[in-house]
């Protein structure tokens, strides 16, 4: 399985997302912000970062870069798609995924673990997982205090598609969100960073629970 | 551009939005001995010239505001 990790100016995790794409045994593929197509990728990791220096709004000016155009299309066709953390939102500021993510309401950047649970495993990147699962994952971020209306709230909660829940908020999150899904199950973004925890040799391997998923499930 | 158009353009937190900047903002007022300051929303001031005025909307609307969480107003300013 060939999963492509994007690369825009500014993307901070897109080596470690390489990386545990590796150790998951499957083949990484680096997508360039300007590349026209997605070089044959099955699956996509948007990575972490401040992708254009976070200008305008964290995500706003990535989401028009060359490389989303066949993205969205991907996405659209049920390809799966992860965002994590920047990832999370761009795909967020592509309306890929409902909601938007504002500024902690601590209005301190936040770098810790935390413990979230799998709310899901119907989805591609969660279908490993046990629902009720509780992952120790790391976070790193200013703005992950996810928002969306009540009427998508609770939309998102009737329709199953939280992904992960924080035990413990960090940022002042809706509803504990730190992860959904789109209406497809297909894209799936999420605050914590699982390629940072995929390696013993990083303190925990917990992260390869959600990386490994989607190489069970293919397209769904 | 010869026949440029200024205008100037309000990006803010929607009504109802939480909103950590203004609130950081309004904590620290009285800190430094303002008194009487009520609610603070932080926005973004936008200015730009442009040739025409038509596209200003889109512009807003696709790029300059999140429409989820911000609401935007525009003038000509010269």
């Amino acid at each position: 399985m060939r999963i492509g990790v994007t690369i825009f100016p500014g993307s901070n995790c897109d080596r470690d997302a390489l990386y545990a794409v590796e150790r998951i045994g499957a083949e990484p593929v680096e997508l360039w912000h300007a590349d026209a197509d997605l070089k044959g990728s099955d699956a996509v990791i948007v990575p972490g970062g401040f992708s254009y220096g976070d200008y305008l709004r964290p995500g706003a000016i990535a989401r028009f870069a060359n490389v989303m155009a066949p993205l969205e299309d991907f996405a659209r066709s049920g390809g799966p798609v992860l965002g994590v953390c920047n990832g999370f939102q761009v795909l967020a500021e592509a309306h890929l995924l409902p909601g938007a993510l504002l500024r902690n309401t601590g209005m301190r950047f936040v770098c810790r673990r935390v413990r979230a649970r799998v709310e899901t495993a119907s989805t591609p990147w969660t279908a490993s997982c046990e629902p009720g699962e509780v992952l120790t994952l790391p976070v790193a971020h200013n703005e992950g205090n996810y928002f969306a209306d009540p009427a998508t709230l609770a939309r998102l909660e009737d329709e199953d598609r939280v992904v992960l829940r924080y035990l413990e908020n960090p940022n002042g999150s809706a509803n504990d969100i730190a992860g959904v899904c789109n209406e497809g199950r297909n894209v799936v973004g999420i605050m914590p960073h699982p390629e940072r925890v995929s390696d013993e040799a990083l303190g925990s391997e917990e992260g390869l629970r959600i990386l490994r998923s989607v190489l069970a499930g293919a397209r769904v | 551009m010869a026949d440029s158009l200024k205008i100037r353009i309000l990006v803010r937190p929607k009504a109802g939005i939480l909103d950590p900047q203004g609130e950081a903002v309004r904590s620290a007022l009285p800190a430094l001995g303002f008194g009487g300051v009520g609610t603070v929303h932080v926005g973004r001031l936008i200015e730009m010239e442009v040739e025409s005025t038509d596209e200003v909307d889109a512009m807003c609307r696709r790029l300059l505001a999140n429409p989820t969480i911000e609401e935007y107003e525009w003038e000509v300013v010269g």
